[in-house]
């Protein structure tokens, strides 16, 4: 009986819910929980912390990373937060529940662990002045108190890593002005990101330690339904093409049809919202990861800036095999436009 | 030829199945009472390891707090710095009328976690819930319908994964109910662990890391004495049984002389007999052993409920009350039947061995070369009791105390022999007429094939004096204690402490003195520790149960400077009045006083209570003795009940609360009479057992008396009154071993076993009840071989002038 066991046992009834009410438990009635309004105004630094109120939240980091030898990396760093009800109280009274997921990614080996934590007990939270992010040894800090400059560490049995992260480039604020529709019937989240990061640092691995470098996106997002009651799964995509533009769309899957938004991020930093629809992503190849069948290979398609192009992971077999299971993991994009980003798919059963 | 010497061997059972039977059932005898003790205390241990399992807490180290408990941002730290721990807090929860041990975890990272959320998946309950606010309690199925007898105000998911009277919640909870939402009691050391984390050691120097075997040590530590007691007990029995055995064997074989030389005449080697013996009694052992076992297994079962009872009382541990075979002591069962009859008939198969081939049947002669052994056995047994002595000075603990006792019992049946021998001696000297002259002289005679039988009257009775002077001798001193200990008249538990210092100002106003009882746990050199704080009252000055302290003892308690131990603390440490002790990092104190303190395993020490609140500013203020005249009694609980929203059954008199207390500690010692009274039957089946055998060997001897005159009616009273007599001696010499028994179970097993040490009383009514009683077995096993003998045809006892036997 070891810790990992007892979770999972523990989440089996989250999990369960999670099937029955889109992944999760993110399509779930939101009870008590607030829910985000169109024409917030996000103000910051105090929307970099917890909102307590809301029943989900993430910060969430990933990283095209290379060694002086050129091989490549990517780096996931996640810190969730999970209301049982909503707001906080002192102690043990707190109904937050705090989880985290780290990775190291490479072409032949996806390396990945898991925290869980209780709120309250100052053992995990996110603090907003001067921010910091932790849970247990796991920290993502800012080390000139706001977001531009932060540090990065995670540790597995079989890795840890130590990053400092520099931004290059604005906050960008998706959907209107941080509004993120999600869903016909208008299931939203408040969604931020700060996709200009440079990244240094080392990561420590079963051969030994690596000097890396590249870039890095962190990704905010916080809501009490985001999922509409028929929406199963999501497919995520961050790229950063070699033109310096950068492209975040989604595709929510729903039983009555899929819902599909995203992000255009110019060189400079200015976003522009897409319209639903207008980003396309097909599968061209499955690969069989941990008995399911993943799409591994995408064809893209933004008509509106003229992208047509390949999404090839990596490693096809980046399983998160953690207590909510999904697939995350680098991925390379061949086409009208080259570049390197993020993949993430849930609800694969 | 085998065969035949086989058959011929074996026929001697067909002509006396009575000595077979003697033979069977007292190797099933010992076999039983032994594995009966043995399957208790595997039971037991079991039942140990299987909670300590369930609560996660096998083979994990804890880290400890020398004041007993951790802040909870110690813990937050710790993690932070990435060491994978489980919180606990523990402590005692009231709901209704009942206590339970409370164990709050985090439902998140606890070991046992896995096994509450499948019970609360089969419950349909959804495990998370347990986090919330409401919060839910665990507990095993009969824990469970207690607290729902209770009202306890909570949804309770019972589940098998948790052993008896542990009720287990989320810390959400569990730090409510204990209302310690800022400490936890320890950290258990996860297995799974990061690499290249900074020491324990460096990050965490203030707290005590204690090992996996140390940390369940506490159970062990507290009822290892109690099962070596039970060993010991088993041991006793089996001895006695291997008495009846050895008599068995040996008359069986004696009476087979004829036979054998018989056999060896016709030519049949000594090898060929001596292994158609052993086979025989291999085959004796394991039929015994299998009978023993099955009647082993039913003492067991019927025994262990009160076995529990007295667990759970003397030490709060947990033990099923449904007994399960297990190999360990059914091998260890069957060992002790073969090595019981190897030991028994080694002497026998040796005899056989060394018989000169035209021997001749042996049967006189006997009485001189009796005394010679006699004198042989008795100097053996002089040198056991030494031995045992020079063991008990040389060295210290229960184990050197059983050495003595062993030492003694072995030693002193061994004497008995020589000291009955001499007893006859003298009363043949007082003898004037020619047929009582006779009888001493018989008797004498006649104790060679006694003394087995008798050595196990003289252990049981022994035994029956020591363990039963003891047993009341404890009674009467724990009465007389819970007087002294239980002096407030009345005592009240509010149901949150504001009640409580609502109830106390309350009283104060009506002019009632008020004793608040409040306690601090600590863990002190690795043990538990309850630290009591008490006000300045007379009610403790004139009643507390002092056993030494020094003259102005609770002055200086009242004035904060001094702390008062209890025995058990003191035995433990070696404390004494007048010493300095260090009961947590920066908090020293004089001991000022030793106050006895039974039934209670673990360390005590009193302060005044605003010491304590100075180290422990947090702990409960619910429980309260008052003093009041009797009279005002009644009228003063319905006021409280009127006035205060207080359950009737958290208000407790004294009486009440002292018949509660004897109940326990009268459940404690269930086990102890029910063996005791086993192995009185044993030895009572033995005298039984050696009259019957013996009888049939007398004939020579009785029929030149009768012939002489002495009617039957007068030889079977005469077969009466020794079997009495011997008795009589036996019972009076068990007298002073008995008390010497009763002195080292008090004065040496109970200060090892428990801690605390016991005055001895004398109980001359028991002694002279168990007298009688012995004079009853002695008249009942020889009842039936003077009926016989009284009946017996003329003709019989004639052929012994007819021809040689």
């Amino acid at each position: 009986m070891n810790a990992k066991s007892a979770l999972s046992l523990l989440l089996a009834g989250w999990a369960a819910t999670a099937q029955a009410q889109g992944f999760a438990g993110l399509g779930s009635d939101a009870e008590g929980f607030a829910i985000p309004q169109r024409g917030y105004q996000l103000s910051f630094p105090q929307d970099h912390g917890a909102h307590p109120d809301f029943r989900i939240e993430w910060w969430y980091l990933t990283a095209n990373l290379k060694s002086a030898s050129g091989t490549r990396f990517g780096i996931q760093w996640t810190l969730f937060r999970s209301a049982l009800a909503p707001g906080e109280a002192d102690g043990w009274q707190s109904p937050q529940i705090w989880m985290a997921h780290a990775a190291v990614t490479e072409s032949d080996r996806h390396l990945f662990a898991e925290r869980i934590a209780r709120g309250g007990i100052g053992q995990a939270g996110v603090s907003a002045n001067p921010f910091e992010a932790w849970i247990d040894g796991w920290q993502m800090r800012s080390t000139d108190g706001a977001l531009e400059e932060l540090q990065l560490t995670a540790s597995g049995k079989a890795f840890s890593y130590d990053l400092k992260l520099s931004a290059e480039g604005p906050l960008v604020k998706h959907g209107e002005n941080g509004y993120s529709v999600k869903s016909e019937s208008g299931q939203a989240s408040y969604y931020y990101s700060q996709p200009h990061y440079q990244v240094t640092g080392t990561l420590d691995l079963p051969e030994g330690t690596v000097d890396v470098s590249g870039h890095g996106w962190l990704d905010r997002e916080w809501s009490s339904q985001p999922l509409a009651e028929d929406q199963s799964g999501w497919d995520w995509f961050s790229l950063s093409f070699d033109s310096g533009d950068k492209l975040m769309g989604f595709i929510l899957r729903g039983d009555s049809g899929n819902y599909t938004s995203g992000t255009w991020i110019s060189a400079g930093g200015t976003a522009k919202p897409l319209a639903e629809g207008s980003f396309q992503a097909e599968p061209l190849e499955f690969s069989n990861v941990e008995g399911r069948r993943i799409p591994t290979r995408w064809q893209i398609k933004l008509p509106q800036r003229n992208v047509s192009a390949e999404v090839q992971a990596l490693n096809p077999q980046s399983w998160m095999g953690t207590s909510f299971s999904y697939w995350e993991g680098p991925v390379t994009v061949n086409g009208s436009h080259n570049g390197t980003g993020y993949l993430e798919m849930t609800g694969y059963e | 030829m085998t065969r035949a010497a086989l058959h011929a061997v074996l026929s001697h059972w067909w002509r006396h199945p009575l000595q077979l039977a003697t033979l069977m059932a007292g190797l099933a005898l010992a076999t039983g009472l032994w594995s009966a003790v043995q399957a208790i205390n595997a039971e037991a241990r079991a039942s140990y390891a299987r909670a300590a399992e369930q609560l996660g807490t096998a083979g994990a180290d804890r880290l400890l707090a020398e004041n007993g408990t951790i802040p909870l941002g110690r813990y937050a730290a710790l993690r932070r710095a990435g060491w994978n721990l489980a919180p606990v807090l523990e402590g005692t929860v009231r709901f209704g009328r009942q206590s339970f041990d409370l164990m709050g975890v985090d439902l998140l990272n606890h070991p046992m976690v896995a096994n509450l959320a499948n019970a609360a998946e089969q419950d349909g309950v959804q495990p998370l819930d347990a986090l919330l606010p409401s919060g839910r309690l665990f507990a095993h199925p009969a824990t469970a319908i207690a607290l729902e007898a209770n009202q306890t105000p909570y949804p309770v998911t019972s589940t098998e994964a948790l052993p008896r009277n542990v009720v287990a919640a989320d810390l959400s909870l569990a730090s409510r109910l204990l209302r310690q939402p800022k400490s936890l009691s320890y950290l258990l050391i996860l297995p799974d662990q990061l690499p290249g984390l900074r020491p324990l050691a460096e990050i965490a120097p203030g707290l005590i890391h204690a090992k996996a075997d140390s940390a369940s040590a506490d159970t062990a530590r507290l009822t290892d004495s109690f099962h070596l007691n039970l060993t010991a007990f088993g041991l006793l029995s089996f001895a006695v049984g291997l008495f009846i055995v050895q008599g068995a064997i040996l008359l069986s074989l004696e009476q087979r002389r004829g036979l054998i030389r018989t056999l060896r005449g016709l030519g049949v080697p000594m090898g060929l007999l001596v292994a158609v013996f052993a086979a025989e009694l291999a085959f004796v052992a394991l039929a015994a052993g299998l009978a023993g076992l099955a009647g082993g297994y039913f003492v067991a079962a019927a025994l262990l409920p009160g076995v529990s009872a007295t667990l759970a009382g003397l030490y709060g541990a947990p033990v099923e009350g449904s007994l399960s075979l297990r190999p360990v002591w059914a091998l260890s069962g069957l060992a002790m039947a073969f090595g019981g009859t190897v030991l028994a008939g080694a002497q026998s198969l040796f005899a056989i061995w060394r018989m000169p081939l035209l021997s001749a049947p042996a049967a006189h002669a006997r009485g001189q070369q009796a005394g010679r052994s006699q004198w042989g056995s008795a100097i053996a047994g002089i040198a056991c009791i030494l031995v045992g002595i020079l063991i008990l000075k040389t060295f210290q603990g229960l184990l050197a105390g059983f050495a003595f006792l062993g030492g003694l019992m072995l030693g002193a049946a061994m004497v008995l022999p020589l000291l009955i021998s001499a007893g006859l001696l003298l009363g043949a000297r007082l003898a004037r007429r020619p047929f009582s002259a006779w009888l001493w002289a018989d008797t004498r005679a006649q104790l060679p094939g006694m003394s087995l039988a008798l050595m196990a009257l003289l252990l049981a009775l022994a035994t029956n004096i020591g363990v039963g002077t003891m047993v009341s001798s404890f009674r009467l001193t724990f009465n007389g204690w819970l007087d002294q200990r239980l002096s407030a008249e009345v005592y009240v538990t509010a149901t949150s402490d504001a009640q409580g210092a609502e109830l106390a100002t309350w009283l104060n106003q009506k002019g009632i003195r008020v004793l608040p009882i409040r306690r601090h746990d600590l863990r002190f050199r690795g043990a538990p520790l309850r630290l009591y704080g008490v006000i300045d009252d007379a009610t403790y000055r004139d009643n507390w149960p002092m056993l030494q302290s020094l003259p102005d003892a609770w002055d200086q308690v009242a004035a904060g400077k001094a702390l008062l131990v209890n025995e058990q603390l003191a035995n433990r440490h070696g404390l004494s009045p007048g010493a300095e002790l260090r009961i947590a990092a920066g908090w020293e104190m004089t001991i000022a006083g030793i106050y006895s303190d039974y039934g209670n395993p673990n360390g005590q020490a009193i302060v005044s209570l605003p010491e304590l609140l100075q180290h422990a500013p947090d702990i409960a203020n619910r429980q309260f003795g008052l003093r009041l005249p009797p009279d005002q009694l009644p009228e003063t609980i319905s006021e409280i009940r009127k006035a205060f929203e207080i359950p009737r059954e958290n208000i407790i008199d004294q009486a009440e609360l002292k018949a509660r207390s004897l109940s326990v500690f009268d459940r404690t010692f269930v086990i102890t009479a029910a063996l005791n009274l086993l192995t009185l039957g044993v030895a009572g089946f033995a005298m039984l057992t050696s009259l019957l055998t013996l009888w049939s060997q007398r004939l020579p001897q009785l029929a030149p008396v009768w012939a002489m005159g002495v009617t039957r009616r007068q030889l079977a009273a005469a077969e009466l009154l020794r079997s009495l007599l011997l008795a009589a001696i036996t019972a009076l010499l068990a007298l002073p071993l008995g008390l010497v028994l009763a002195w080292a179970l008090l004065a040496v097993i109970n200060v090892e076993a428990f801690g605390w040490k016991l005055p001895m009383y004398l109980f001359p009514i028991d002694w002279l009840r168990l007298f009688l009683l012995a004079l009853l077995a002695a008249v009942a096993a020889a009842a039936l071989p003077a009926l016989r003998l009284s009946r017996l045809d003329p003709a019989e006892l004639l052929k012994v002038f007819a021809h040689e036997r």
